[in-house]
């Protein structure tokens, strides 16, 4: 079982690593900052994880990463992926060892968060676009008796399938929205890095 | 990218001790964030709190001072600062009559702002919010986020400023904060993008005879693309967009804003403001004050805005109090 402290870590690298890519998505249909400030708060998440003790539990290092994010991030990404990360550590209390059973519920935690924060639905061309499907294929996988690889996989797969289905529909919320139709054809930056994200986790869990 | 700064990751820092030390009668950095607070507050008075991402100088670090803000917090270039950013900026400035928040019309600004109002209601801070959403260009409607605010958000400062200069109570002072708000409406235009510093290219690419319609202050495309006009046609088509909101009418008296968004030579902004005075006078709208420059940038975007105000007997009054500000004077 992977440590907390790891698992941030390598979730973090991978955002930093795509800082350029995601800046760019960003400039097609946003201001050109997603990925610089990310990046910023990955960076501002590391120093914080570092002052933890290696075997810090998942809830306490997911709790930091989140207060990270919520003051180092800004925008509209700070406020969402903090929350998310807030309450994904709420889901996993006392945790010592995170199963797939509880990495849905984490996952289904931080979307709420994020309908709360952000109050978007599937389908407005955001990050819930990765994240909600992910959830769903992953409780698909659970219901069919799959093994926690196959379960990660296909909450990978459907990310990146709700990535590529952004490029399809129009943006109505956030900066990408003043654009109409002129959004179609170019992917969400925030679904895009939750899924990086949830590429890297999946990596390191499995 | 060829700009005068030191290092792409540390403008805002430098930017904010550089206003500090060069303007010291008007304006205090807080020790350890990026917040600007006025260095002469007055007790009891409801404070002003507005910001957003940095990159719009003056906006709006230049308008902190008497008749305006109370603290301006400077997120990182084009981004909205961090809730706890703007909790330690209201904590600074409220004196026991209460803070209003000043928020432009954007996803991230109104999640951090609304986050922090709800870090400094904790503490038994009375906290009011107004979203500022002048820019016409975009519609306001359930397909987006609603209108952006832009320029016409310097008004607002101003004229809530001079309200709450004069003593009103919080619930006043958001009042007029909100006529403000429903009576203006902006429209603006790029013809050549920023670049943000860490960004190290422009944000967009427009080719040598186009120009963008409905800009935003963030480099984030507009409505559309088109073969670049005259100042005249420019003006034409930014305050008939306006005028068909169908706010101002003959006989009304308006303020007008012909703000430039940077890179814009002030000369053009008045080829531009002046087709704008004609129009107005064709329709019968009556010009009582015209600002022209820039109010509220992007950087080095080459471009301008128009914001047009509808006055009544309050407004006009407040809008013509005085107000001593960096960036903001008025006798």
């Amino acid at each position: 079982m992977i440590r907390a402290k790891d698992a941030v870590k390598a979730v973090g690298q991978a955002v930093i690593d795509n800082k350029v890519f995601l800046t760019e998505l960003d400039q097609a249909i946003g201001d050109g900052d997603h990925g610089i400030n990310m990046a910023r708060g990955f960076e501002r998440v590391f120093e914080k994880i570092d002052a933890l003790q290696d075997d810090t539990d998942f809830s306490t290092v997911l709790k930091t990463v989140g207060m990270a994010l919520i003051s180092s991030v800004g925008g509209a990404a700070g406020p969402l992926y903090g929350t998310a990360f807030l309450r994904a550590a709420g889901a996993c209390k006392d945790k010592t060892e995170i199963d797939v059973v509880t990495a849905k519920t984490m996952l289904d935690a931080a979307i709420k968060g994020i309908q709360d924060r952000g109050k978007a639905q599937k389908g407005e061309k955001t990050m819930l676009d990765a994240l909600i499907p992910a959830s769903e294929a992953m409780g698909k996988s659970l219901a069919d008796g799959k093994d926690s690889r196959a379960c990660l996989s296909a909450a990978v797969q459907a990310a990146a399938d709700g990535v590529e289905y952004t490029k399809t529909i129009i943006a109505t919320k956030g900066r990408a929205s003043y654009l109409g139709e002129r959004s179609i054809g170019h992917q969400d930056p925030g679904a895009t890095s939750s899924t990086i994200m949830l590429e890297a986790v999946c990596k390191v869990l499995k | 990218m060829k700009k005068i700064i030191n290092d792409p990751e540390s403008v805002v820092e430098e930017m904010l001790h550089g206003m500090a030390v060069s303007q010291p009668q008007y304006v205090t950095k807080l020790e350890g964030f990026n917040v600007m607070v006025r260095t002469t507050q007055k007790k009891g008075k409801v404070a002003l709190v507005s910001g957003g991402g940095s990159g719009h100088e003056p906006s709006h670090g230049g308008y902190v001072g008497k008749g305006m803000l109370d603290a301006a917090v400077a997120g990182a270039v084009f981004t909205s600062p961090t809730p706890d950013q703007i909790y330690e900026a209201i904590k600074a400035v409220d004196t026991g009559a209460g803070v209003l928040l000043i928020i432009k019309n954007y996803t991230g600004d109104v999640m951090n702002f609304e986050m922090a109002a709800e870090m400094a209601e904790a503490d038994g801070i009375t906290v009011e919010k107004v979203v500022t959403q002048d820019d016409v260009a975009v519609e306001n409607s359930t397909w987006t986020t609603g209108r952006r605010g832009i320029a016409g958000t310097v008004l607002v400062h101003k004229i809530a400023g001079a309200k709450a200069e004069m003593g009103a109570s919080l619930t006043e002072v958001k009042q007029t904060a909100e006529n403000v708000i429903a009576n203006e409406r902006s429209m603006g235009m790029a013809i050549l993008p920023c670049t943000v510093p860490a960004a190290g290219k422009p944000s967009f690419i427009l080719a040598d005879d186009e120009m963008e319609i409905g800009m935003g202050i963030h480099g984030e495309p507009g409505t559309h693309r088109e073969k670049i006009q005259t100042a005249d046609g420019i003006a034409q088509q930014l305050v008939d967009k306006i005028l068909a909101e169908g706010i101002y009418h003959n006989g009304d008296e308006v303020a007008v804003m012909v703000n430039g968004l940077g890179a814009t030579p002030l000369m053009e902004l008045y080829i531009v403001s002046g087709k704008v005075q004609a129009i107005l006078q064709e329709k019968g709208i009556q010009m009582v004050k015209t600002y022209v420059g820039n109010y509220m940038t992007s950087l080095e975007m080459a471009g301008c805005s128009v914001t047009l105000l509808k006055l009544d007997a309050e407004l006009k009054n407040l809008l013509l109090a005085p107000a001593d500000t960096p960036a903001f004077v008025q006798y």
